[in-house]
């Protein structure tokens, strides 16, 4: 079985599993790294939602072998230490607004705001109505609404 | 919680004039043994506004158990003040679920059969508890927290509650369903938390030798007058039971409460946004590796013969291959992996139940099944209102798959998942196998959203007999395709109408609801076997008995009927977040319009005067107010406003709509859009409030669910399977759905008694939603969702063999967005 190396969560780990095998059952199944969740394994959901090098991708969606030894894998276990704090300022939002509700989408919720509001920092702008509109990420308990207020307090302090 | 209370605050002490109401009171001795003391407690407002049926007012007998620390167990039965209470609290006249609704019938099914559920204290002064109910998402551990820290006088945050196993002697007080786990358990549980804290107060008085009433608590400390203090953790081995006695503890009045009524967030919302959070798919129980199943291309296939079992089975990673009833059970290193096999297993199935089926054949199934329409006696000049209107099948789906973790060996069965009646599993599994009830072990884990998803417990059936055909366990995953075409749906249902009006008054209004039928086999059917022959009318099959609980017409329509007939048992069907009531109240509301326009009045004028009682109006009146009813707005945009009664509780909802082409011909991919709601105002009124926080929450969540029904969410039945396979074709509400105004707003409480939320939030927004586009388009809808027709347009089919698709390996190349 081939051997797969790349950073996971500031952690250099190498896993023996078969190159197809996607990123996601690599992390949930063979690392034992539970935050990502399975909603369709289809690219659709969102509820996988991790970073790569900074920016959210779907694990569910990536062969182990697409992964290099370099790539920086991000978890909603690793988001707080990206800031070296105990909770990230989104995380922080994200409790202010108590979003959750079943919690199932939330990891991924978190994962695709602080990748979004990093990416218009790093064009220069704030989130707007039409940024919310674009997010694809389920949640199925319907708590869209605190979401964007989240976003929106979370992104004032990032 | 800052405040302090002395025992005497709303109580006196023992050995004042009779009459008084006491903190506790020794009444008599008890016999020796590990069950100490028995006692009672009242509320002291019980029978106040708002307890209609009597059923609020109940004695709770609560014991004292030895213990290393304090333990106080309750029952979740009424005592003897209510011996019969069914008997005595349902009156027989028209519209039965005005005087007694399903959250009665949840909680008298409960009465005769509960056992204790306990609370303890340690020495760390953790209150601690086990909730025999499911949390879902719904709020339940928060809420029951609060109640146990406003009796107790301890910070929240020193209240830990998790959920119980299966406990077979609980029977019927382990559902979860209906929105009734508050309404069904608060008194018992504020009940053992206040003699909880009278056996703290006690313990503090014998140590200082200082009586009991001098004694005050708060934030989980006794303290005395003359500036001792005692932290509950300190006092927690000498509070445990010692001695015989019988107590009658008093329970907090309204006017004293500190924690119930304040917006609190939700106890596990760190665990939540960590990922720390466990479902069951997150469990590690030791070798219980990744399992899917390959399942039929129709609905309820079953398999036949598999021609390929030994290649599959050495396929990378696969561990184990074996038929099981429902397909074929793959177990390996990764569900990936898992997913290969599923592809490449050739197998031979059954027919289906469906077979063949299609919505148009469904809908003339129960076209053919409708119950006629009595055209009533009525006066020449009469007026008759009429509309018959279709609601598609939509998806119970949660966002967590089904999933279940199970072991099966000589020692009996163990099994791990998201149960919302796990009695019946366990019963259910040790019968199939034959097993001492003892041998079966179920363990409740949180869900990832229920919907009425989890009453069922299929997946943990399956994977039983998965981990029995391996001999090995098992952790057992539905795939999301899985989910959809062979997971449980909200039955596809016709509602007509037919009101007759004549100078200013509704003379008649006659609602016949025809639906696929609702199975109801998980164990509600069975506990409404005792009581059903009690309602109003007798007689009626489960399903009915449901209906009958839970419609009412809001408003003063004369003579009122409402009759429910089902059809076809094939689909696997299920009570979706608030069963037969939105449906059923969106036609209402809709008619409700039609009315209005005969009558030639305002929507809302025409429901405030014609509205049952005043706490609709004043929900009704509280939307129009912070909604500015009626305000002038472009052709193409509207208002919509409805209410919406049930579980003790009034709602009312205004919607603003855009239906103008620029709206509905937005673009986003893969994505239906349509008419956007651009405002909701809703009004909640559940009679007591323990979180708004939390309702506010879960009145959002149904807004999303309400819009989702009447504007785009649907599954389409073809060729005996729905089409649907993925959340791009099943389209529930998304961000670009979601309205960029809502406003909730949290009514005074109004009872003693707190009422359901789970499912409240629903029927309003859906029926204020279709009344808004109607009013926008000037034509009114008649099939739900509105885009139902159009939306199969919008998705690439997935093919049904095989019946797990392949995931994508393009994720690295996806913009953010996509
Ligand atoms: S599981 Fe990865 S997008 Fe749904
Ligand atoms: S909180 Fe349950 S799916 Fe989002």
């Amino acid at each position: 079985m081939p051997t797969h190396s790349f950073i996971l969560n500031g952690t250099k780990v190498s896993v023996d599993v078969e190159d197809d095998v996607r990123l996601l059952w690599v992390l949930r199944d063979v690392l034992g790294v539970t935050g990502p969740k399975y909603g369709c394994g289809l690219n659709v959901c969102k509820a996988c939602t991790s970073h790569v090098n900074g920016k959210a991708f779907n694990p569910c969606s990536v062969q182990v072998k697409d992964i290099k030894a370099t790539d920086e894998i991000t978890t909603i276990e690793g988001l707080p230490a990206t800031v070296g704090k105990d909770l990230h300022p989104m995380q922080e939002a994200w409790l202010e607004q108590d979003v959750a509700q079943c919690g199932y989408c939330q990891p991924g919720q978190i994962m695709n705001a602080v990748a979004r509001v990093n990416q218009a920092k790093a064009e220069g702008r704030t989130l707007t109505d039409a940024d919310f509109d674009e997010i694809r990420n389920i949640c199925r308990c319907g708590t869209y609404h605190r979401i964007r207020l989240a976003i929106a307090a979370g992104a004032a302090n990032m | 919680m800052t405040a302090t209370r002395r025992p005497t605050s709303h109580a006196s002490h023992p050995g004042d004039e009779p009459g008084r109401p006491l903190p506790y009171r020794r009444v008599a001795q008890a016999p020796d043994g590990g069950i100490e003391a028995a006692t009672s407690a009242v509320d002291a407002e019980a029978g106040a506004a708002g307890d209609r049926s009597g059923v609020g007012r109940r004695n709770f007998l609560s014991w004292a158990i030895a213990a290393p620390t304090l333990m106080v167990g309750t029952s979740l039965i009424a005592g003897t003040a209510h011996p019969q209470p069914a008997d005595a609290s349902i009156p027989a006249i028209p519209e039965p679920a005005d005087l007694f609704d399903l959250t009665d019938l949840l909680d008298l099914a409960a009465l005769p059969t509960s056992n204790l559920i306990t609370i303890t204290v340690d020495e760390a002064g953790n209150a601690t508890f086990a909730l025999p109910r499911a949390e879902v998402g719904q709020g339940v551990t928060t809420s029951t927290s609060m109640l146990i820290a406003e009796e107790l006088d301890l910070p929240l945050s020193k209240v830990k509650v998790s959920l119980a196993d299966a406990r077979p002697e609980l029977l019927f007080n382990q559902l979860t369903g209906g929105s009734s786990t508050t309404t069904s358990t608060h008194h018992a549980i504020r009940t053992a938390a206040g003699h909880a804290r009278v056996r703290l107060i006690e313990a503090a008085a014998k140590k200082w030798g200082v009586p009991a009433a001098s004694l005050t608590t708060s934030n989980g400390v006794v303290k005395s007058t003359t500036g001792a203090t005692a932290s509950y953790g300190s006092l927690a081995v000498a509070a445990a039971a010692s001695k015989s006695t019988v107590l009658q503890v008093t329970l907090k009045p309204r006017s004293q409460f500190t924690m119930i009524g304040t917006p609190q967030n939700r106890v596990d919302a760190l665990a939540a946004v960590t990922g720390r959070k466990t479902f069951a798919m997150d469990l590690k129980v030791p070798n219980a590796l990744p399992t899917m199943v390959a399942r039929p291309p129709t609905i309820n296939g079953k398999p036949k013969s598999v021609s390929n079992l030994g290649a599959v089975k050495a396929m990378p990673g696969i561990t184990d291959v074996a038929m099981i009833s429902t397909g074929v059970a793959v177990r390996g290193a990764t569900f990936g992996q898992c997913i290969d096999a599923i592809r490449a297993l050739q197998v031979t199935w059954t027919a289906g139940t469906e077979d063949g089926k299609s919505d148009a054949s469904v809908f003339k199934e129960l076209k053919n099944a409708e119950i006629p329409l009595i055209v009533p006696k009525v006066p020449v000049l009469t007026k008759t209102i009429e509309g018959s209107f279709k609601f598609n099948f939509r998806s119970n789906s949660p966002l967590e798959t089904g999933a279940a973790v199970a072991n099966y060996t000589a020692d009996g069965v163990e099994v791990w998942g998201c149960f919302k009646i796990p009695i019946v599993l366990a019963e259910d599994i040790a019968k199939k196998y034959n097993l001492a009830q003892h041998k079966v072990k179920v363990h409740v884990v949180e869900g990832g959203g229920s919907f009425g998803r989890h009453l069922f417990s299929d997946t943990a059936l399956e994977a039983v007999e998965a981990a029995k055909a391996f001999g090995k366990p098992v952790k057992l995953m539905w795939s999301r395709t899985d989910d959809f075409r062979q997971g449980r749906v909200h039955p596809a249902a016709t509602s007509r109408v037919r009101a007759t009006y004549l100078l200013g008054n509704v003379l008649t209004y006659e609602q016949r609801h025809t639906s696929i039928s609702t199975d109801y086999t998980h164990g509600l059917g069975e506990m409404l076997t005792a009581f059903s022959a009690k309602l109003p009318g007798g007689n009626y099959t489960f399903a009915q008995s449901i209906f009958v609980l839970t419609q009412t017409v809001s408003y003063n329509y004369g003579v009122t009927t409402q009759l429910l007939n089902e059809v076809d048992m094939g689909f696997n069907t299920g009570s979706m977040r608030n069963i037969y009531s939105p449906d059923a109240r969106t036609a209402q509301e809709l008619i409700t319009d039609q009315i209005a326009k005969v009558a030639g009045k305002d929507p809302y004028a025409f429901r405030r005067s014609f509205i049952k009682n005043a706490r609709g109006k004043a929900v009704l009146d509280k939307v129009a107010q912070v909604g500015n009813w009626g305000r002038s707005m472009p052709a193409g945009t509207a208002q919509g406003i409805a209410v919406h009664n049930e579980y003790k509780g009034w709602c009312a909802c205004l919607v603003e709509i855009d239906t103008r082409p620029p709206t509905i011909n937005r673009d986003v991919r893969d994505a239906y859009t349509g008419p956007r709601v651009t405002k909701v105002v809703f009004a909640v009124d559940v009679g007591l409030v323990i979180n708004p926080k939390g309702l506010e929450a879960q009145m959002q969540g149904g807004i999303m669910d309400g819009i989702a029904q009447t504007l785009t969410s649907s599954l389409h039945l073809k060729d005996g399977y729905f089409l649907e396979g993925s959340w791009d074709h099943y389209f529930y509400s998304r961000q670009w759905n979601v309205p960029p105004e809502i406003q909730v707003i949290v009514m005074p409480s109004t009872s003693n008694t707190p009422g359901g939320a789970g499912e409240f939030g629903v029927a309003a927004s859906m029926a204020a939603t279709a009344c808004a586009y109607g009013r926008a388009t000037g034509v009114m809808p008649t099939e739900f969702p509105i885009n139902h027709q159009d939306s199969v347009s919008h998705f690439k089919l997935i093919p049904n063999v095989p019946s797990t698709p392949q995931s994508p390996t393009d994720g690295l190349i996806h913009d953010i967005s996509d």
